[in-house]
């Protein structure tokens, strides 16, 4: 037997990383489709640049799971050339731009996701998870400090703007229950103490989240229970068509090289 | 022949040379001055390992960065060498070296003012950066991000004139 058949995947660290990964491409990528069409050129730089962070932090997350499945498949292997029931972001992360007032609302519902998330990580038993954590966290409570901000002066502004983020967070609000649902993988990775509970992330993330609404004099929805999980690759009919067009370059031309 | 000190003059060289490598969206700061080279060490087999840290995990510039670094090396005659990427400890615009803060100024970009361990930048209601060319305090931003991931850009309401600030993380 040759030693790649005998070596056994983790598997559970594989997913728990390529889920990391997985959400900062998908958010990157819908990110990305404002370059050009966002409504000040300000807008435009900070989403891109918003996006280029979180699309250099999947980078980071998927070469290591590439890693870590040790059969050769690199980052972009990872990102570009696998099905749609393969990726593992969350579906809050695949939801349509919609307005920008929209867009602000997810941006702020998963920056203080991410933010909570990766400020346990760093004290992972994981030390590439730890270093990826440490690095990303800065980055992280920039885009917050930029959506936040955005939030509270949609929100506290005219009422046309008011309605539309109350809107966008009532539509966008029962995608947010899947982000704290532990799974087998979530709690295999607790117990080697490499991820942090999500019933802790849940309590840090809800505290800041009603703090920013507040401060935008948004209300808060009804938490509602939601069985979507992107976590396990069931996904949302928004995730094939972003795929299609992320995809697009390495599908027609396979090897394609700057 | 003594292999240590013709180590040392191989990471003496190594050092000059990168601080002749300058930031490719910064001219006139160098990978050093930044705080991106963040060691040059001999290894036991004889190669020099260099670490080098990215400023933000999607600098599109950290590629080109490190071919400048490999181009430089090998043009100064290091021996063999490597390139190793540190993630930890994180890079901060705290290890930018006094003499890159003087010459971001040169360039009209106004170096972090506080420590990144201080995290008033992130609360909304910016403390106002003083305006590089006046001196004014009456500054505004205009944007939190710029033309590069590590700066964002204001506009000084005294003199008029627009000005990056090199981001403090």
């Amino acid at each position: 037997m040759s030693a790649a058949a005998m070596r056994v995947v983790d598997t559970d660290l594989f997913s728990y990383v390529l889920r990391l990964g997985d959400l900062g491409l998908v958010l990157g990528q819908r990110l990305g489709e404002w370059v050009g069409h966002a409504p000040a050129i300000e807008e435009d730089l900070g989403m891109a640049n918003v996006a280029l962070d979180l699309i250099g932090q999947a980078r980071l997350f998927l070469g290591y799971a590439g890693e870590i499945e040790g059969r050769g498949r690199d980052e972009d292997a990872i990102a570009f050339l696998r099905e749609q029931g393969e990726y593992l972001n969350p579906t809050l992360a695949e939801q349509p731009n919609g307005d920008f007032g929209q867009t602000v609302v997810r941006q702020v519902l998963i920056d203080a996701y991410q933010l909570e998330l990766y400020e346990r990580l760093i004290s992972s038993t994981d030390e590439r998870l730890a270093a990826i954590a440490a690095k990303a966290v800065k980055e992280t409570r920039y885009h917050l400090r930029y959506s936040g901000g955005w939030l509270v002066r949609l929100g506290d502004g005219t009422q046309e703007s008011r309605s539309r983020v109350q809107g966008a967070l009532g539509r966008l609000w029962p995608y947010t229950a899947e982000l704290f649902v532990e799974d087998d993988v979530d709690r295999a990775m607790q117990d080697r103490g490499v991820g942090p509970r999500l019933a802790e992330v849940h309590k840090a993330w809800s505290s800041r989240i009603g703090a920013l609404l507040s401060e935008a004099t948004l209300d808060r929805p009804a938490d509602r229970p939601y069985s979507w999980f992107g976590k396990h690759g069931q996904h949302s009919e928004h995730l094939g068509y972003l795929l299609a067009e992320m995809q697009y370059l390495q599908r027609a031309h396979p090897g394609a090289r700057w | 022949m003594n292999a240590a000190p013709d180590a040392a003059a191989r990471i003496a060289r190594a050092w000059a040379a990168l601080g002749g490598v300058e930031d490719p969206e910064i001219p006139g700061v160098s990978v050093v001055d930044l705080g991106v080279i963040r060691s040059v060490a001999a290894q036991s087999d004889g190669g020099l390992e260099v670490g080098l840290s990215p400023t933000y995990t999607g600098c599109p510039a950290t590629e080109v960065i490190r071919q400048l670094v490999e181009d430089a090396l090998a043009a100064a005659a290091v021996g063999p060498f490597w390139i190793k990427r540190v993630l930890a400890p994180a890079w901060s615009s705290d290890w930018i070296t006094p003499q890159g803060r003087r010459r971001l100024r040169e360039c009209g970009i106004v170096p972090p003012d506080h420590s990144s361990s201080d995290l008033r930048d992130l609360r909304r209601g910016n403390h106002p950066v003083a305006c590089p060319r006046c001196h004014s305090m009456q500054t505004e931003t205009v944007s939190e991000f710029g033309s590069t991931p590590c700066k964002a850009l204001h506009r000084c309401c005294a003199c008029l004139e627009p000005f990056e600030y090199f981001k403090c993380i």
